[in-house]
């Protein structure tokens, strides 16, 4: 990662608010195309409330407004004119919870290429679908059963089959929001694993609560603390030598 | 310490106590239960006992002379002309013919009255309507006994009372059962029941024509109230502004499903009938009336099947750019649809139920004939009911109990098929 990569975001003075409550106290960060950058931070932080203001999922809640300036690739993704529902093919998203739709599996990876129509033919539908389960390394695991129910696989499964899913509508960005909170170690393992191979293609964000994954998948790392962004840097810097006596008291452990 | 704390003897009494109370408390939910059981089965013990018979009636197998002379003096084989003929002498000679050495004028008529005399003229004029061939011939008919002779033969007009104070003679009594000795008297499942109309003569009574009225009546209100009340939960659930308009709207709708349901018969009678002036008694009114009753529980079941669908599959389907319709309509409905299903049949089992709306609108006219459309007068299966259990006969009580029973049976299955539904729909997830 160079220091002259444009980068894939560029946000200035975002700040968030639900009512009256400023969540976020504007943020300035520039995070870095093709790569993982992790959001660290004690819970309660924003780490979810920002990672939401890239595909506009806060547009959602009730009563949270998003100021400031967010530029995906130098365009901005708050502009009026902008359908939020094309950035969101754009920019996918893990959620915390593993949430496929209670229908196939091959449905669910289907379901964005639909609605998009991104494909013409059911053979076409049959090869993207299948390009994605590998991507997201689940095929082997369900290619006999594609029929059978999404809600039926494990935990880690379900996680991966939500990265098929959004892969599927062949997106630039993928943010996850604790993605490996509800799993055990040897799926969040398999998921790490994915992750490092998915970066050469995609930005990823990943909000975690984990220090050591954080240190494990990323290459640079965000410490927010109460809305604001303390510190970011590469994650060997963080971790190793942290420039804020706030950061170094979170991740050894004295605050969180 | 030398006791153990849940050893303790303040432990031990806490214990007993605990125990004492939870004892007390399934003692209560056990006799409430059994109430409950117990109200039920006297319920259906008291409806099926006296309904049940009416599941069969005594019919007579005769033999009817349609002789020329009578019903053709002029020799036609008009059919009009053939419907006005005197079939009731055709009868009469037949049940005078059954026992000969009657000749008493006034003991004819008791004769004649162990017949259904409508049921056996009807049947002739209709046979001979459909095949003039038959005059000169002689035909085998079966035809219903008259109600006191079903009655007595089920035993429930006593033969001990004193013979003033029953509607049936000595006489008929030993007549009837010499008939019944000699196979002409028969019980017979009651077809009547079912395929008739109402009529005057309770053994010629029959639901059917409230059967088809309640069935169009419920055909309409589905029609109405399922895309009204889906439709306006879905707006206020996923794409009403929420303020204090949309609240007030919320708030009414949940009253309109407590507002008694007369309430609504006088708004279809002021509004349907004498604003717009559509005509009583017609399918078309009582289906309308009853969405109005129906679409609020409909919005209602809608509402809370939505709200149970977890919201992670709608930001499932927005994440990947889905809008927030296509999110609603693909992704959440089709898993609200078991609740919003069976909250509908039970709405419409509810509808089914319906009297006093029916009464306002003026279906409780008396209607002989099944009706064909929608706009046709008819009367429904709970106004039937009421209908017949204003007649003080035994006759009409049996049917009364009769028509309940087929109500409950309709209704349970209803709410059975609900239920299936519903684990059915869930299981598939
Ligand atoms: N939908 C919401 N409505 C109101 N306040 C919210 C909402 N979501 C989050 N918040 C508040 O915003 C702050 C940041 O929350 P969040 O982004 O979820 O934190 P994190 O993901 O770092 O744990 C918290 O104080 C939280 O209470
Ligand atoms: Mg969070």
């Amino acid at each position: 990662m160079t220091e002259t990569t444009k980068p894939k975001f560029t946000c200035r003075d975002v700040r968030v608010h639900y009512g009256d409550f400023e969540a976020l106290h504007g943020i300035d960060i520039d995070i870095p195309d093709h790569g993982v950058t992790a959001f660290i931070g004690p819970s309660g932080c924003g780490k979810s409330t920002f990672l939401r203001t890239f595909n506009r999922m806060n547009d959602t809640i009730d009563g949270c407004r998003v100021s400031g300036q967010i530029l995906m690739d130098g365009e901005d993704i708050y502009d009026k004119n902008l359908d939020p529902v094309l950035l969101r093919a754009q920019v996918g998203m893990v959620f915390q919870k593993p949430n496929p739709f209670p229908k196939s599996i091959y449905d669910n990876v289907a379901y964005g290429p639909r609605i998009h129509g991104l494909t013409s033919s059911k053979a076409e539908l049959d090869v993207l679908v299948e390009k994605s389960l590998r991507r997201a390394g689940l095929w082997d695991e369900v290619k006999d059963r594609l029929k059978l129910s999404g809600t039926g696989l494990s935990g880690g499964q379900q996680q991966r089959l939500v990265i098929a899913r959004a892969i599927a509508v062949n997106p630039e960005v993928i943010l996850m929001d604790e993605p490996a909170s509800a799993l055990d170690p040897i799926a969040t393992a398999k998921l790490e694993a994915l992750i490092e191979e998915l970066k050469e293609r995609y930005c990823i964000i990943i909000v975690t609560h984990s220090m050591a994954q954080a240190a494990r998948v990323s290459d640079k790392t965000a410490f927010f603390y109460m809305g604001d962004l303390i510190e970011f840097d590469n994650t060997d810097k963080i971790f190793t030598n942290p420039g804020n006596d706030r950061t170094q008291d979170y991740i050894t452990g004295r605050t969180g | 310490m030398t006791e153990k704390a849940f050893t303790s003897e303040a432990a031990l009494k806490r214990l007993k106590k605990r125990r004492g109370k939870e004892w007390r408390f399934r003692l209560w939910g056990r006799a409430a239960i059994g109430f409950a059981l117990a109200a039920l089965a006297w319920l259906l013990i008291s409806i099926v006992g006296t309904g049940y018979t009416a599941f069969q009636q005594n019919f007579m197998t005769l033999e009817f002379e349609l002789s020329e002379s009578v019903l053709a003096p002029d020799g036609t084989r008009d059919p009009e002309k053939l419907r006005g003929a005197n079939y009731r002498r055709i009868v009469q000679t037949t049940m005078y013919e059954l026992f000969p050495e009657v000749t008493d004028r006034k003991a004819k008529q008791e004769l004649f009255g162990l017949t259904s005399a409508s049921g056996a003229t009807n049947k002739l004029r209709q046979m001979v309507y459909k095949n003039p061939d038959l005059i000169g011939k002689t035909v085998s008919v079966t035809v219903p006994a008259s109600d006191q002779i079903d009655q007595l033969l089920k035993g429930y007009i006593k033969r001990d009372t004193d013979e003033s104070r029953r509607k049936v003679s000595d006489q008929q009594i030993a007549w009837a059962d010499t008939l019944k000795e000699r196979g002409i008297i028969k019980k017979k499942f009651n077809r009547i029941l079912f395929m008739n109309p109402d009529s005057r003569d309770p053994e010629l009574a029959g639901i059917a024509s409230a059967v088809i009225g309640s069935v169009m009546i419920l055909v309409v209100a589905f029609v109405l109230a399922f895309p009204i009340g889906v439709g306006a939960a879905i707006y206020l659930d996923e794409f009403a502004p929420k303020n204090k308009f949309t609240d007030f709207i919320e708030i009414n709708i949940n009253n309109l499903a407590a507002v008694p349901s007369i309430v609504f018969g006088l708004l279809g009678l002021a509004v349907f009938l004498n604003f717009m002036g559509m005509p009583r008694s017609i399918p078309l009114v009582g289906g309308m009336v009853l969405a109005l009753r129906v679409f609020p529980t409909i919005t209602i079941a809608t509402r809370s099947a939505l709200q149970g669908v977890s919201p992670s599959i709608v930001d499932g389907a927005l994440s990947l750019g889905a809008s927030h319709t296509q999110a609603v309509f693909q992704q959440k409905l089709p898993l609200a649809a078991p609740g919003i299903l069976t909250g509908s049949i039970i709405g419409m089992a509810q509808a089914l139920g319906e009297t006093a709306p029916l009464l306002m609108i003026g279906m409780v006219a008396f209607v002989t004939e099944v009706p064909n459309s929608i706009t046709e007068p008819a009367t429904a299966l709970p106004v039937q009911i009421f209908l017949w259990s204003d007649s003080a006969e035994r006759a009409w009580a049996e049917r009364t109990s009769a028509a309940i029973i087929v109500l409950l049976v309709v209704l349970i299955t209803m709410n059975g098929f609900a239920i299936w539904l519903r684990n059915r729909l869930e299981q598939r997830r």
